[in-house]
């Protein structure tokens, strides 16, 4: 187990070391960095010195061990455009991401784990085959089409919930959260459903399909056999077989919903990572873009790592024969 | 007489599918008494498996119990609402499938299991209901059963398997337990201890078995009844010594030619023409007349009933006493 463990966490290190390449990469393939710090007219001499004083002079070698060393630290540079640490600019930013994703994770697992039983245990009900549409069309529907349609609605025709931001923030140390006030939650409640509809829909789908496959084993049918109630073969033995690729597909997919939310702040004006990135791709903003990527992957790399060590919680299969291969 | 533990009347068993109805069970009736072993017997699709399932009440739609009358113990079960068969499943009647190693739910601990099914049918405490299990694991031989029981069933042999899921069947004393091919997945060594584990389960705490299988070595070894099952009837019913040594169904014959024995090597086995009918393609008459070597016109058109022969039971218009026709 514990080999396992530190089996799999060599090689997410391995996967942060090729991404820290490719973001390196992308300060040398995007155009020369000095010329996007000075203007026009500055001075031949002036540059060089630029260049020397950035350390652009040095061999690829000694750079790319620079840069990956400062990122340990989580110093990524500073932003062309904000003329600021881009470590401290994802941190202002980070947490607004973050709780999006949470929520709106929390919101599709929730959601889909619910409507995913209730339509394989009833298959044949009116709400069953409406959960069925429902999930077709946030499969099918386009992200930003969703969050217009939600703001159109609940916005500017209802006016029930804000169109754009986060509402009022409350901090608590360096992290500032919305969840704490009551505008903060009016807030988010579009965002989330917006960026975690299609996780919702995928859940409901799997979930249901899983289950109409579980409650056909031998064991279920064994479990009958022995006199157990509905609630305890439904929800006892059938559901939790059906979690253990749930848990697989949820964790995948909360590193998606961060990636995504790029596409869901900007339709919400929400001030996370995702926004600061779209900003940072019109302006050229590498060292965000390089940083941005880093810590995306970095939390991938983590939700990856824990949904392996979950599976082995979840399945006492998985313990014995990691426990062997180790 | 005592009254039988398991008393089955003119059992019909329907599918209904689009396009037909279709009869998987035609008027099947026996009765099982108390510490009684009776043996099941047929080809793939002759309808044992569905019928032990009538039994308890987990004939799943498509499929519903269209006549007759199962009654254990004198009390009907076969038209009890869900809850109350429910109750009746695993507490008065106890059922083995047939593969153990999809039987048990994977990722539970095999004692988890059994405790769950003890404190469904008794009020025992968590303790108690451990204590019990534990009891039970030892009495199906399986050995440091305080240690095993908080394995998962992927740490179990087959044969291991099989004996929790036998300790799953007998946990809350039942009176008739249902062995749908008990050993069929198993190793010949391992059959014969399941088998003599049933045999003796039965026979220590009275309790009525109703063993369904394929192979007739089991059935000559457990049971003391056999009843030879053809295309959804039951063909031949009698004492297993009977029935085995002197079969007078025509099938039954035919079923007993085909056991292979150390001592006749030299003669080919016999083996029946022809296969099962499908359940769509029943003939009218006797489902077996399209096959039977003794066949005559009756046969097409009439439907044998049962007739009692000495101790045994035949559905074969050959034994009609009226034409006086022997085999």
């Amino acid at each position: 187990m514990l080999a396992f463990t530190l089996r799999r966490f060599l090689q997410a290190i391995g996967v942060m070391l090729a991404v820290g390449i490719i973001a390196f990469a992308m300060f040398r393939f995007a155009g020369d960095p000095v010329n996007q710090i000075v203007s026009i007219d500055t001075s031949a001499a002036e540059r060089a010195s630029i260049r020397q004083s950035l350390g652009l002079d040095d061999p690829v070698l000694v750079q790319f061990g620079r840069y990956f060393i400062n990122a340990l630290q989580f110093k990524f540079g500073v932003s062309y455009q904000f003329r600021l640490p881009v470590s401290s600019l994802l941190a202002e930013r980070m947490p607004a991401t973050l709780e999006l994703a949470i929520v709106a994770t929390i919101f599709a697992m929730v959601a889909g784990i619910l409507m995913g039983v209730y339509s394989a245990l009833r298959r044949d009900t009116i709400l069953a085959r409406l959960f069925q549409a429902i999930s077709l069309i946030g499969i099918s529907l386009p992200t930003f089409l969703i969050g217009i349609l939600l703001i159109y609605l609940f916005a500017v025709t209802l006016g029930w919930l804000p169109s754009f931001g986060r509402g009022d923030v409350v901090k608590l140390g360096w992290w500032s959260t919305g969840l704490l006030t009551v505008s903060g939650w009016k807030a988010i409640i579009m965002p989330a459903i917006t960026l975690g509809l299609f996780q919702m829909t995928l859940i409901m789908r799997l979930v249901r399909a899983e289950m109409l496959e579980v409650l056909r084993t031998d064991y279920i049918r064994f479990a009958r056999a022995r006199g157990l109630t509905t609630r305890a073969i439904h929800f006892g033995h059938a559901l939790k077989n059906t979690l253990v690729p749930v848990i697989t597909v949820a964790g995948l997919q909360f590193g998606s919903v961060i990636a995504f939310s790029i596409i869901t702040e900007t339709v919400f004006q929400w001030p996370g990572m995702g926004l600061l990135f779209v900003q940072a791709v019109q302006n050229v903003d590498i060292p965000i873009m390089a940083a941005y990527l880093l810590m995306v992957s970095l939390i991938f790399v983590t939700i990856n790592l824990v949904v392996d060590i979950l599976y082995t919680v979840v399945d006492p299969r998985l313990r014995s024969t990691v426990g062997r291969a180790a | 007489m005592t009254q039988p533990v398991l008393s089955v009347r003119n059992l019909e068993v329907e599918f209904v599918t689009r396009r037909a109805n279709l009869r998987a069970i035609n008027g099947v009736s026996f009765d099982i008494a108390k510490g009684e072993v009776l043996g099941v017997v047929g080809e793939s699709g002759a309808g044992k498996s569905v019928t032990g399932l009538a039994v308890i009440g987990l004939i799943d739609p498509p499929g519903r119990i269209s006549g007759g009358e199962i009654e254990l113990s004198g009390t009907r079960i076969d038209h009890l609402p869900p809850e109350e068969i429910r109750r009746v499943r695993g507490k008065r009647i106890g059922m083995i499938f047939q593969d153990p190693l999809t039987s048990l739910n994977p990722l539970y601990r095999i004692g988890d299991q059994i405790i769950e099914t003890i404190r469904t049918h008794t009020n025992l405490s968590e303790s108690a209901a451990r204590r019990r299990a534990i009891d039970l694991l030892a009495e199906v031989g399986i050995p440091a059963p305080e240690k095993r029981i908080d394995g998962y069933p992927h740490e179990f042999s087959g044969g291991m398997r099989q004996r929790v899921v036998i300790a799953l069947a007998i946990c809350a004393e039942p009176e008739l337990i249902i062995a749908d091919e008990p050993t069929t997945a198993l190793d010949v060594s391992v059959q014969a201890q399941i088998i003599a584990l049933i045999k003796r389960l039965g026979r220590d705490h009275g309790t009525a078995v109703m063993l369904v299988t394929h192979d007739m070595g089991v059935i000559a070894e457990t049971c003391d009844r056999v009843a030879v099952m053809y295309s959804g009837r039951i063909a031949e019913i009698g004492p297993v010594q009977e029935v085995v040594r002197n079969p007078l169904h025509p099938y039954a014959k035919g079923l007993m030619g085909a056991i292979p024995t150390l001592a006749g090597e030299d003669k080919r086995l016999v083996q029946i023409p022809g296969a099962m009918p499908r359940l769509s393609a029943i003939p009218p008459g006797c489902p077996f007349n399209p096959r039977c070597a003794f066949a005559f016109d009756r046969c097409c058109i009439e439907r044998p009933e049962p007739i009692r022969q000495g101790t045994q039971s035949v559905a074969c218009h050959l034994f009609e006493p009226a034409k006086e026709t022997a085999a």
